[in-house]
């Protein structure tokens, strides 16, 4: 990618003047507003209805805006942030250990390893207690102490207690929160909500987003939608490698409609590989199932100490709970003592490849690890971890058929639970749509919100990180800077759909829904979504090399090749038909598989969630390079998907925070 | 440990809302029973696909028994045989070769059939639209530690917004009856304090919706609690009818 030219157009992202702290609040105070009058003549699309989406929606409408609202769900409530488990973070200091602003705006930027912005962060942790108090008033049940007040707990990449949860269903209790406001709006008349309806392009009139194409995914048909401006909060690009604990509909097809209209992606090399995930099986596995963050709160990682232990446990001659403490090497507590098993996910999930790659694997695969609770099952009694955990066994030995709250053995007067077997598999992705300040990509009147834009998380993101950008963006970031683009459209009527504009869109759209069942090939979408992600997931997954990169990219143009020409899909366009609808979204994964490719191949260092293998430090640690690497990586579309896109870089600078090496071992 | 098992499926199709559906049966060989009862699905599509025919449809989404997606009535139970768990939680391990297995979209009146085994429940939104909320505006709020709420009521009050609104209690229900879904959110606003304000018109209004969409009433069967991959209790429904009680002689 060095044949990149540098575009000489500037980036503005918008950031308010004056010292970090006050950067918000100057902005509130200075932003064009728009008054109640005005804002019933105001329409706004929003797509999506997870936790930016259906918040955003929810306040829009309460202001006084008309709202569209579409998902591709059966219901707004099904949007994958209800899958989100442990928590969600915020500053409150309940638990008086030296939490504040500062520190978790602190903690953000360095989890992200010195790569996101530093005003959008500040941002973050300072709405990041509103949402708490929104949460409550809304009737979301947090986990309580006895004394009747807010509990907490740990997560990685911090040293205090910020973690607010609900059991390990906090993302479905806050997006439920979202969905009620929602839904009272629904009911005001202020949203209306388009169940299973897909965007499949955004409509651009002078330069400004005006409106969307969706199909109705039931009747099959193209619909057209108009507004003044256009929100997507579509999540993340997870599934590029199939199996990702992503759901099964999510997709970046959205983020690539806008993509191709010439809004910027950013930094798409920065995916999040979680740690602590069920190991993969076998070939027909569909997806991977997450466990929660917070069991690493009181379970243990490790592998065996001894080569000939770990070969044992490969052949299934011994179990776990055969080999006693003393020969269990609990690697991220002796590699990183400050830390230990509450290092943040892209370190643990490195730390884990290390061992599996060194032979340790405790599983028929070599690829996985132990995660136990053997100690505080002993020190806590297995009633408390239960009611910590409960759920999280109970779904763990749904899937694997081990009980990890059962007493597997006894050594020397010790007792010995199952441990729970765990691998890092693609869980986020910090990378999105480029957006400024103001959460505005660059086309005018089209934002992004959540995981769908790059904003806050920098290369890593740090645990209950997500559910508090994509409320903080959804309630209280966008809702006022939206403002700010809408004052001067009020003079602008409501748009008709019949224009010229509106007709070359669904004109495109139809077409490339008809190439796709022209194809006629052989091979199913599955299949070769499968073969995608086994391309990117050896090639462009948690250790990269420049030679791997540059094998991924010509995989992936033989695959588009392959896609062209030999993908079959049954059925017509008429009703709904389920392989058309993946088939569209097949299409962008591969697009998406590129730009991830055409970054990290950019991007010569290692940072976060991206490792370069040429880029480590002899302990095998990730080795930044801020000299030539401190920015955002902005990429735009080049008129069609097999030409390169070009590189803009967004400079980042930091004011408040000292860039260094970050170090969780002391 | 692994095994593969062979058996019948007999599965419901229907090219659409308007059509006339029948079931039909496919020969399934071999299937690992560590797969999950939607990969075996998975299975029998891209064996569809490969001979030219067009796919079974279905309602999926999480795969983690959270989304509330998955609604197949598997052996005359909805989410299948297991209990406490969705259908994209049940794995193949608990059928046996040579087992027939029946695949059949939820059954009920409120849940017209989309295609195959889709159905749509559209229904139970309006429901919660109709109250299934605290009237508050953003930006309002007090500190969320303002007001303490008991540790057994934050608990209760959690067990019952656990609900995933699959809709299994209606098909399960000979009534066709959406009371333990209405019960569930009603109750987790009852045991709070934040929703007590407006208890009264919120239960009034969401049963008022539900009896208006065609869904049947409760005669206290028992079936839907049985059924629940969640486990919401049928106290939640003794807890509603004590809430519409007191709402109505309020009147």
């Amino acid at each position: 990618m060095e044949e990149n030219k540098m575009n000489a157009q500037p980036i503005d992202s918008k950031i308010p003047e004056g010292p970090i702290a006050e950067k918000w609040t100057n902005y509130k105070a200075h932003q064009k507003l728009v008054n109640p009058a005005n804002k019933r003549k105001l329409d706004i699309i929003v797509v999506g209805t997870g936790l930016a989406g259906a918040s955003a929606a929810a306040t829009l409408g309460e202001m006084g805006f008309n709202v569209l609202n579409f998902c591709i769900q059966d219901s707004p409530r099904r949007a994958h942030s209800i899958a989100a488990q442990g928590g969600i973070n915020a500053a409150k200091n309940y638990q008086n250990d030296g939490d504040s602003v500062y520190r978790l705006f602190y903690d953000t930027v360095k989890g992200g390893d010195y790569r996101a912005r530093e005003a959008n962060v500040y941002r973050l942790a300072e709405v990041s207690n509103n949402i708490i108090d929104q949460c409550v008033a809304q009737g979301v049940p947090f986990a309580r102490e006895y004394g009747g007040l807010l509990a907490n707990r740990s997560f990685g990449g911090a040293q205090v207690s910020r973690t607010f949860y609900a059991k390990g269903q906090t993302g479905q209790q806050l997006l439920l929160g979202a969905y009620s406001s929602l839904n009272r709006m629904i009911h005001a008349g202020k949203v209306k909500s388009y169940n299973r309806y897909e965007m499949h392009d955004v409509v651009i009139i002078d330069g400004r987003a005006r409106g969307i194409i969706a199909k109705n995914l039931v009747t099959g048909k193209l619909e057209r939608f108009a507004a003044h401006a256009v929100v997507i909060a579509t999540g993340g690009y997870g599934n590029t490698y199939f199996l990702s604990t992503n759901a099964m509909g999510c997709n970046c097809s959205a983020a690539m409609a806008c993509y191709r209209h010439g809004a910027y992606f950013a930094n798409p090399a920065y995916v999040q590989i979680h740690p602590t995930c069920i190991p993969v099986h076998g070939d027909k596995q569909s997806k991977l199932t997450l466990m929660s963050e917070s069991l690493r709160n009181d379970g243990r990682i490790w592998v065996p100490k001894n080569i000939e232990d770990a070969k044992k446990l490969q052949s299934g001659q011994i179990k776990g709970s055969d080999i006693p403490e003393e020969e269990r090497d609990y690697y991220l507590e002796r590699r990183y003592p400050a830390f230990g098993n509450l290092v943040p996910r892209d370190v643990a999930s490195r730390a884990a490849k290390e061992r599996c790659d060194k032979g340790y694997g405790v599983n028929n695969t070599g690829k996985a690890v132990f995660l136990d609770f053997s100690e505080a099952i002993n020190r806590l009694g297995i009633d408390v971890i239960r009611q910590r955990y409960g759920n999280l066994f109970d779904m763990y030995e749904e899937i694997t058929d081990v009980n990890p709250g059962e007493l597997a053995n006894e050594i020397n007067g010790v007792k010995y639970y199952n441990p729970m077997m765990i691998y890092p598999a693609i869980h986020y992705t910090m990378g999105g749509i480029w957006v400024d300040y103001e959460l505005q990509t660059s086309i005018k009147g089209l934002f992004a919100i959540g995981e769908c834009n790059f904003s806050d998380h920098g290369a890593n993101r740090l645990g209950a990180s997500a559910l508090m950008q994509g409320l903080a963006d959804g309630y209280f970031v966008l809702p006022y800077t939206i403002q700010n683009y809408l004052s001067d459209q009020i003079t602008v009527p409501h748009f008709s759909t019949d224009s010229k504009e509106f007709d070359e869109a669904e004109k495109r759209v139809q077409k490339n829904l008809d190439d796709l069942m022209s194809i006629k090939g052989k091979r199913s979408v599955d299949s070769i979504h499968k073969e995608l992600g086994n391309v990117m997931w050896e090639y462009v997954g948690m250790a990269r090399t420049k030679e791997s990169l540059e094998t991924a990219l010509k995989k992936l143009k033989e695959l588009r090749k392959e896609f062209e020409t030999n993908l079959f899909i049954p059925g017509t366009q008429e009703g709904m038909n389920i392989e058309l609808d993946k088939a569209f979204r097949l299409r962008d994964f591969i697009t998406m598989g590129e730009l991830i490719a055409y970054d990290a191949l950019n991007r010569h260092e290692s940072c976060g969630g991206h490792f370069r293998e040429e880029h480590q430090t002899e302990e095998g640690e990730a080795k930044r390079d801020d000299e030539n690497f401190f920015y955002v990586a902005c990429w735009k579309y080049n008129g069609n998907d097999e030409t390169a896109p070009t590189l803009i870089k967004e400079p980042l600078h930091y004011e408040a925070i000292k860039v260094q090496t970050r170090n969780y071992k002391s | 440990m692994e095994t593969n098992i062979s058996f019948k499926l007999k599965v419901w199709r229907q090219a659409n809302a308007h059509a006339e559906g029948r079931f039909e049966t496919y020969e399934m060989h071999d299937i690992p029973t560590d797969t999950s009862f939607l990969e075996m699905m998975d299975i029998l599509n891209e064996q569809l696909i490969e001979k030219g025919e067009e796919p079974v449809t279905f309602d999926h989404d999480c795969r983690e028994g959270i989304c509330g997606m998955c609604s197949l009535y598997v052996n005359g139970h909805p989410h299948g045989p297991a209990t406490g768990a969705t259908t994209c939680q049940l794995y193949m391990r608990r059928f046996h070769d040579g087992d027939t297995i029946t695949v059949e979209p939820w059954r009920s009146a409120a849940f017209p059939v989309i295609k195959d085994l889709m159905v749509n429940r559209n229904a139970f939104d309006q429901i919660q639209q109709a109250g299934g909320y605290v009237s508050f505006q953003t930006g309002g709020a007090q500190d969320a530690n303002a007001i303490p709420i008991s540790k057994e009521a934050a608990d209760e009050a959690m067990d019952s917004a656990t609900c995933i609104g699959c809709g299994a209690c209606v098909a399960a229900c000979k009534n066709g009856s959406a009371m333990l879904f209405l019960s569930a959110k009603v109750s987790q606003f009852a045991l709070l304090p934040q929703g007590r304000a407006e208890a009264k018109r919120r239960v009034k209004a969401m049963l008022a919706k539900m009896d208006e969409l065609g869904f049947g009433n409760c005669t206290n069967t028992g079936a839907c609690a049985a059924e629940c991959p969640k486990n919401i209790k049928l106290s939640n429904i003794a807890r509603l009818n004590r809430e519409f009680l007191c709402a109505k002689c309020s009147d």
